[in-house]
């Protein structure tokens, strides 16, 4: 999903049936939802969102989890870390390979488990690094104004002026295709977003009384920065970082399904795919599973971050 | 509304020229010598030399960057080093099979969406909703390029997938007459029925697969909208003054709720221009995903730099569209 500009965030998901109103608007009834008291009907569709959340928090655990032991949870860790077996090649699912095997005999089940650890490090990588550089950039243009905020923000124009990804895909391609390029090229694209992020709520924390309060009484700027601008803008940055973690396994595997990111022979998801693009209609097992898997950790992602938009943002769910 | 055009056409277009200057200056500086490419890796010493020239790679930065902006508004996007033709002649050839690709996604997505959003927020909470709010989360973190796939194998039931715009033979038995360039319209228009079910089969599974985005990211943000403007105040005035609850919601909620829809649409139909480049790839669809995907892949830095002209150009439209239609819409982003 792209990482939608502030404003337009979506509010879906908060809006459950029956959210109580406020007391003074008029109502017609409705059957169920107005009898119950308004402090029950809260927690109902409290605990609805948190249905949500325990989902795709399993989701991306389950990913963590493979990840990290993936050599003991693989069948054939050997092949899952590229070792072939051309004499089982191109095999159908059965019970000796669960996902079937690929044109080189690898064993997909172990493949694609072995795939969390690529998709988990890039995720990782860049969702931290263009969280710090969005965060840091965007906090300093919206809290200081002028014209840091000025320059700072005619280059976001920039990088968000490509449709999403593409800008992405020129960078991947100009350094040259590899995991490193592509990480870069991923990082090069995503922060803009944090940083406008950042800056829409600095900008408005800033004219709030307490942090008026501290620079009257001569906090420091930094001291401002970090106690009362970043801890209070840092919500909206936690939700679209969770998503994003999706989304940037969900781009790493476009990219290299390309042929501008992960190289044969690691096992990447998207790699995989590609692998099995061309003998798909007879072979659908090799690309399918694959992409099932990044399926799954964009979902559970997703679901994540709208979780935790109704938990952190309680204000957004009661309206 | 004049005001309010110009100054955001204003606005994108300082913002494209930032685009030219830094996507030229990034694909001059990355590259160690674009002539090394252009020749080919076994190329003599003096032919490098030759082609620099030729190619006014000598000049100074500055000095190249005006001659490319002197060119872009010629006409002369520069020379595909992989196809050694115009790059501006291979877009405009591609441009029509993209777009009708793209138009056919878009409207299913867009109609489809929008139904599906409403019909979910009049029935919030019912298993109908469920199975709405599902289906549209799955439409947004399905990955493009396994959903095509997955398609392919869905509907080929084993035998050869259906690729192209059209079949191999189609040419020699009913040859398309060129209007629109859109085949399926062409086709329909000159009434060629055999040429028309022929392309129609070609064009389904690609534009299913680039609709399924838009289609969730539509269905969803419509469903939130609709829900919101169904509780409010003049919502339920209406409903007392007697109006059937069709006309409530079809007319008068939904009327609220465009300018939402049109906005998602616009930022899913820029999200679509990336997606066009693997299902072409995908579904070997001839049009500029593929001479983009191909141009990406073989460092063909002409190619490269038309295409991020026209994607942000095509970004930067459809965004400056957005917000004309939603001022049109909505007198009230007008004033701000």
């Amino acid at each position: 999903m792209i990482p939608l500009p502030p404003g337009t965030a979506e509010t879906a998901g908060q809006t459950e049936a029956g959210d109580e109103r406020a007391p003074d608007t008029f109502e017609l009834p409705r059957p169920h939802a107005a009898f119950l008291p308004t402090r029950t009907r809260r927690v109902i569709a409290t605990l609805r969102g948190d249905v949500l959340v325990i989902g795709g928090g399993l989701i991306v655990l389950a990913v963590i989890v493979t990840a990290i032991f993936a050599p003991w949870l693989a069948p054939y860790p050997g092949q899952g870390r590229g070792a072939v077996d051309v004499a089982h090649r191109g095999l159908a699912p059965s019970s000796a390979h669960w996902f079937g095997t690929d044109q080189l005999g690898r064993d997909i089940l172990s493949r694609v488990i072995f795939g969390a650890r690529p998709a988990l490090v890039i995720s990782v990588v860049v969702v931290v690094a263009a969280v710090v550089i969005g965060v840091a950039l965007g906090s300093l243009a919206g809290y200081l104004g002028g014209w840091i905020d000025e320059i700072l923000m005619r280059l976001t124009d920039v990088f968000l002026a490509f449709p999403p990804l593409l800008l992405t895909m020129i960078v991947a391609a100009l350094l040259g295709p590899s995991l490193q390029h592509a990480v870069i090229a991923l990082v090069i694209s995503w922060w803009p977003w944090y940083a406008r992020l950042v800056r829409t709520a600095a900008q408005s924390i800033r004219q709030r009384p307490y942090v008026e309060a501290a620079r009257v009484s001569g906090a420091p700027t930094r001291r401002i920065l970090r106690r009362h601008i970043l801890r209070n803008s840092l919500n909206p940055v936690i939700v679209q970082a969770t998503v994003d973690f999706g989304t940037v396994i969900l781009a790493a595997g476009a990219l290299a399904f390309l042929g501008l990111g992960a190289q044969p022979p690691t096992a990447d998801w998207g790699l995989m795919v590609a692998d099995g693009r061309t003998t798909v209609t007879t072979q659908w097992w090799i690309a399918t599973f694959p992409g099932l898997a990044i399926f799954a950790i964009v979902l559970g992602a997703n679901l994540l971050g709208d979780g935790l938009q109704n938990l952190l943002n309680p204000r957004a769910v009661r309206r | 509304m004049l005001r309010f055009g110009t100054r955001r056409l204003l606005t994108s277009l300082i913002t494209l020229f930032l685009v030219m200057v830094s996507s030229f200056f990034l694909s001059h500086v990355v590259p160690n010598n674009p002539a090394l490419v252009f020749v080919g890796p076994q190329a003599r010493q003096d032919e490098v030399a030759r082609v620099t020239k030729q190619l006014g790679l000598d000049q100074p930065l500055v000095v190249q960057f005006w001659d490319y902006l002197k060119g872009l508004f010629a006409g002369d996007w520069g020379t595909s080093i992989a196809t050694k033709q115009p790059v501006l002649h291979e877009i405009l050839n591609r441009l029509p099979a993209t777009l009708e690709l793209l138009l056919a996604a878009m409207v299913t997505a867009g109609v489809v969406g929008t139904v599906l959003g409403v019909i979910a927020a009049r029935h919030v909470g019912s298993p109908l909703d469920a199975v709405i709010r599902i289906l549209s989360i799955g439409g947004v973190c399905l990955p493009t390029f396994w959903l095509g796939l997955l398609l392919q194998v869905v509907a080929s039931h084993g035998g050869s997938p259906v690729l192209g715009r059209n079949s191999v033979n189609l040419q020699f038995l009913n040859p398309i007459t060129h209007l629109t360039g859109f085949n399926t319209v062409d086709a329909a228009l000159t009434g060629n029925w055999p040429a028309f079910v022929d392309t129609a089969q070609h064009l389904v599974l690609p534009a299913l697969t680039l609709a399924a985005y838009p289609l969730g990211l539509v269905a969803r943000m419509t469903r939130a909208r609709m829900i919101e403007i169904l509780e409010q105040d003049h919502t339920n005035y209406a409903r007392i003054a007697g109006l059937s609850e069709r006309t409530v919601v079809w007319r008068l909620a939904l009327r609220n709720a465009l300018p939402t829809t049109v906005t998602v649409s616009g930022l899913s139909l820029a999200y679509s221009l990336t997606g066009t480049f693997f299902v072409e790839v995908i579904f070997n669809w001839p049009g500029i995903g593929q001479f983009a995907t191909d141009a990406l892949l073989n460092s063909d830095y002409p190619a490269i730099l038309g295409i991020t002209l026209l994607g942000a150009l095509g970004y930067l439209a459809i965004n400056l569209a957005v917000d004309l239609v939603n001022a049109r819409l909505d007198p009230r982003v007008r004033a701000s």
